[in-house]
């Protein structure tokens, strides 16, 4: 048994960490092509493995449009010269990097990528860690990365880098609380931290944003409507949908994506946080980067679509535990997040940036009080069965009269202070 | 295994600690602090208590001292110099130390000599008998008889102490907080728009 697992763990931790790897390397490509078509340009498309300089009469092209791409990004990164400024704070300026690639790679560990698979009398969960504080663990791990990027500004010791370090520092610190808080009615509604079993409810009751089925059958039969709560359940869409939107821009805002990404913003600071960085260590901060909106694309797609459920009900017919199955919700899984990673990209090439108060103003007062404001909606239909008619009166009362308030209060923090007061 | 983990996690959390006064650099000192933390959460999850573990690096470490470097870049602090200490200092700072020590050293002493020094680990029949006080449809119960893999819902466990047995309290400590919060900005506000009343 313990052998077992340990061989498994070490199978998963490889296997897993390696697909991360990949989609990170498959997202710069996917970036390029990506912004290339949005642009009306080709972007690459041809390269090559250059054989020629092994000696052979020509180079080899594949038919794989470009595929090849990210090699050769990869090389250019480390055959370039690592320099180290002799102004930096050595030990510090060596260490950040790591401390954001660290984090983002370890965050991958409680996603579930599949559906458990039986091998022989063990069942083997398709999560490297199977906690039971999963979305947890990622805030708490991913809250670490802000140790390297706000220490690869202070290290350099130089003026832009530190400018984008305190900015990076005081965006995922206000980030932090709108990603936390807006989750709470999705972990309302599941009743656990499990993301394995999280999803497991997704396949029998309907993806989160999608409840098209459930236990009794499909939305069209009968079945569908006479289960119990199905009402509740379609009104919950509503504090849910809040809580996708809020949580998704939130997840913009941490990994420093555009519109958001104010801490390398070229047109002010050169290149923010990482601008005396080089080389290889210049790359892990690109890794970094594209690791976190990798695991922020699957952490929206396990919490919100499904996970690794392929859906509408088909999840059900497919035998439990045999390992093709496995196999399968891994392949739909990483389809999933892949068409996530897309979205992402999409919506770096048409959104502007933001101006810095901008950014912190849809932080702290729309989207902090929004998600405050959502809790308590989710909880009211949450109860609302065991409360009855004159409970769910008083409290829709008082979170009417609640929003009020904090709609005025929001709208007095941004009015700009009036001239006689300056 | 879960020995050789608690002492990994003893000595990050003890070497952070001896290094976070050696250096006399604040922000190296902070890191250290860090370092403290999440040798400290390893101790926790180590004990089975997930959840306090994950919140001590969420707040601990993610936050509150993400908030002290930031303030130690923005000011931008030197060096701490070393001071010289008086005699009497020094000797209360080697005493009271020299106190709690021997005080932990008795403690560990007598619990040892009982019979409760021996730790069992929580198996499945604890859990089934335990899950017994908890309604039948209630996440506690589910998750401490579930028949091929039972777990300790430590998560679920806190959420039903603090809710059910100390909710008054927790309401208590939740105004106070969120009073202090508002006397901050209360605070910080009014000398800002009153300082500048001469131009």
């Amino acid at each position: 048994m313990d052998t077992t697992f340990l061989i498994a763990a070490a199978i998963k931790i490889a296997v897993f960490i390696g697909i991360t790897m990949s989609f990170v390397s498959i997202c710069v490509i996917f970036e390029r092509r990506f912004s290339a078509i949005i642009q009306d340009r080709v972007g690459p498309n041809r390269t090559m493995i250059p054989l020629s300089i092994l000696g052979f009469k020509k180079d080899l092209a594949l038919p794989i449009g470009g595929l090849t791409q990210p090699i050769a990004d990869g090389l250019k990164f480390i055959f370039k010269e690592d320099f180290t400024p002799s102004y930096v704070r050595k030990v510090f300026f060596w260490l950040a990097p790591v401390l954001v690639v660290v984090p983002a790679l370890l965050t991958m560990a409680v996603i579930p990528f599949g559906s458990p698979m039986e091998f022989g009398n063990t069942i083997i969960p398709m999560a490297i860690a199977d906690l039971n504080v999963g979305p947890l663990f990622i805030f708490a791990i991913a809250s670490l990365s802000v140790y390297g990027i706000t220490l690869a500004g202070w290290a350099s010791n130089s003026k832009y880098p530190f400018f984008g370090g305190v900015r990076a520092c005081a965006q995922m610190i206000s980030y932090e609380i709108a990603l936390g808080l807006s989750i709470i009615p999705v972990l309302m509604y599941f009743g656990g931290l499990n993301l394995g079993h999280i999803v497991e409810d997704q396949v029998a009751n309907g993806w989160l944003l999608l409840p098209l089925w459930n236990e009794g059958g499909f939305i069209i039969g009968s079945g569908y409507w006479g289960e119990p709560l199905v009402v509740q359940r379609l009104l919950l869409l509503i504090p849910i949908g809040v809580s996708f939107v809020i949580f998704t821009t939130s997840i913009f805002a941490e990994t420093n994506r555009m519109p958001f990404d104010l801490p390398e913003c070229e047109t002010e600071l050169v290149g923010g946080y990482h601008t005396e960085y080089s080389s290889m260590k210049f790359a892990l901060f690109f890794m970094g980067e594209y690791a976190a909106m990798v695991v922020g694309s699957a952490l929206i797609v396990t919490l919100f679509l499904g996970g690794w459920s392929i859906g509408f009900g088909i999840d059900g017919m497919l035998p439990t535990g045999a390992w093709w199955v496995s196999l399968l919700h891994i392949g739909v899984f990483l389809a999933k997040v892949t068409v996530f990673i897309l979205f992402f990209i999409l919506v770096r090439w048409t959104v502007p940036r933001f101006r810095y108060d901008q950014l912190m103003n849809l932080g702290w007062i729309v989207f902090f009080e929004a998600a405050l404001i959502n809790v308590f909606l989710a909880a009211l239909i949450i109860a609302s069965p065991s409360i009855g008619l004159g409970g769910v009166a008083i409290g829709g009362a008082f979170l009417i009269l609640v929003t009020i308030l904090l709609i005025k209060v929001a709208k007095g923090a941004t009015q700009k202070p009036s001239a006689t007061a300056v | 295994m879960a020995s050789f983990a608690f002492y990994l996690f003893a000595l990050l959390a003890v070497s952070g600690g001896v290094l976070l006064v050696t250096f006399r650099n604040p922000v190296t000192s902070a890191l250290c602090m860090v370092l403290s933390f999440v040798g400290l959460a390893g101790l926790f999850i180590g004990l089975n208590a997930y959840f306090v573990g994950i919140v001590q690096v969420l707040v601990y470490a993610g936050a509150i001292m993400v908030l002290f470097i930031f303030i130690i870049m923005l000011l931008d602090l030197n060096d701490e110099k070393p001071v010289k200490f008086k005699s009497s200092t020094l000797l209360a700072g080697v005493a009271i130390p020299l106190l709690l020590l021997a005080q932990i050293l008795g403690v560990i002493q007598s619990g040892l000599q009982g019979e409760e020094a021996e730790f069992t680990k929580i198996d499945a029949e604890t859990m089934k008998v335990s899950a017994a006080a908890f309604p039948e449809e209630s996440a506690i119960h589910k998750s401490l008889s579930h028949e091929k893999s039972p777990k300790l819902p430590d998560t679920n466990l806190i959420g039903h102490t603090i809710f059910k047995s100390y909710n008054f309290p927790l309401q208590l400590m939740g105004a106070l907080l969120l009073v202090a919060t508002v006397g901050v900005v209360v605070l910080s506000k009014r000398s800002h728009t009153k300082a500048p009343t001469d131009s």
